[in-house]
């Protein structure tokens, strides 16, 4: 918990290191002009997941400020889910497994399909995954709430009658920084992908400090 | 012109024959092996080792022998309710494959008895046929 909490400090005083890193921002952007001493300056204003809140599979509420600070990876699925759904959270498993003892990833699992996915379904479908709820929330909500904010995350997901299971969703991994802003879409489902991310998640971490990799 | 066309027929009966027992093993691995990354990896995996408790492996599973008469039924109805694998529990549920004709099974089930670290006996096409009649007291359970 010291550690966890040291970590956290530590990592809000360099936020700004992640600025450095290679990965794009993705998504539209706005340019905002501003006057800075009477000089014309322009900011490029990226785009950001807007605030949110959720449930999850320990009924505790998850909000943009449990996600504050941190890198996370989110994707959308649904537990019943008869086609590509498992082949993600195997993946998604790599990705937890890879940052287990780092606190400052995070993984993000949206279910589309609230109304069959209560808080139980979701507690069953974690704890069969053998995963800790502290790295990996799997969130449930208002239908319209979820389906807005995949939009925000650039991810389609929405009810059809027509596709198996009953939703079409895509397979994407979505890799958000510290401010909320998405540097990567990902395919879940393709393990090369995948190796991509797991490699890209340390660029937006700060460097860890000599001091603190003797720690661990 | 006579003994010809009895050699053609020969031919053609040898051939006859040869694709009737290539159908009677149902021997498509291709088409088995097909089926399975189409229809059963997602679930079940590439090299069928499941999820963690959520999907049963198919690799190495010891269900595969101990329920051998069901499986047919499995593939085309789905099933539902605990069921122990390896000594693990799962629930979870497995959607129906009801599109698949018998000899697609056959072939789904020839692949996995025979791939994914597996050894067991194949099947015909016509033990997947008897599965299949009586998978009714199955569903009813
Ligand atoms: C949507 C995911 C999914 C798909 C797709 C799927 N299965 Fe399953 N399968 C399961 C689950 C979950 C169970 C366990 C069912 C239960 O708990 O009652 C299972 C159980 C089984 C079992 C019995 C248990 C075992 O591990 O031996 C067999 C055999 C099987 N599936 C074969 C197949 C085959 C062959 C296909 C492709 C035609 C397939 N499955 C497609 C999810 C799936």
């Amino acid at each position: 918990m010291l550690l966890g909490l040291s970590a956290l400090g530590w990592q809000a005083c360099s936020q700004s290191s992640s600025e450095t890193s290679d990965l794009p921002y993705l998504g539209e952007r706005q340019l905002v002009q501003r006057e800075v001493d009477g000089q014309q300056v322009t900011d490029t204003v990226y785009h950001r997941i807007p605030d949110f809140a959720f449930i999850n599979q320990d009924s505790q509420v998850v909000t943009s400020l449990t996600v504050q600070d941190k890198v996370y990876v989110t994707d959308f699925f649904f537990t019943t889910c008869p086609t590509i759904c498992p082949k993600m959270k195997s993946q998604m498993l790599r990705i937890y497994e890879a940052f287990e003892d780092d606190p400052r990833v995070m993984l993000l699992s949206h279910t589309i399909d609230p109304q069959h996915d209560t808080v139980a379904v979701l507690r069953d479908y974690a704890d069969r995954l053998q995963v800790n709820s502290d790295k990996w929330h799997f969130v449930t909500g208002e239908k319209d709430s979820i389906y807005s904010i995949a939009l925000q995350y650039m991810v389609s997901a929405m009810e059809d009658e027509e596709e198996p299971g009953g939703f079409v969703h895509s397979g994407a991994f979505v890799l958000v920084d510290q401010n909320r802003h998405v540097r990567g879409i990902y395919d879940g489902t393709d393990p090369a992908q995948v190796d991509r991310l797991i490699r890209d998640i340390p660029a937006l971490l700060p460097k860890k400090k000599k001091k603190d990799a003797d720690k661990n | 012109m006579l003994i010809k066309t009895k050699i053609l027929l020969y031919v053609a009966g040898i051939a006859a024959l040869f694709t009737l027992t290539r159908c009677f093993y149902s021997d498509k691995q291709n088409e088995g092996e097909q089926l399975y990354t189409q229809y059963c990896a997602n679930c079940h995996m590439d090299d069928g080792s499941g999820l963690r408790n959520l999907i049963p492996p198919l690799a190495g599973a010891d269900y595969l022998e101990n329920h051998r008469d069901d499986l047919a039924c499995i593939i085309q109805h789905g099933q539902t309710g605990n069921i122990v694998v390896n000594g693990k529990n799962y629930n979870q549920g497995m959607p129906a494959f009801e599109h698949l004709k018998p000899g697609q099974i056959t072939n789904i089930l020839n692949y996995v008895q025979t791939n994914l670290g597996n050894n067991n006996p194949r099947f015909t096409i016509q033990e997947v046929e008897k599965q299949l009649r009586k998978c009714r007291h199955l569903l009813e359970d």
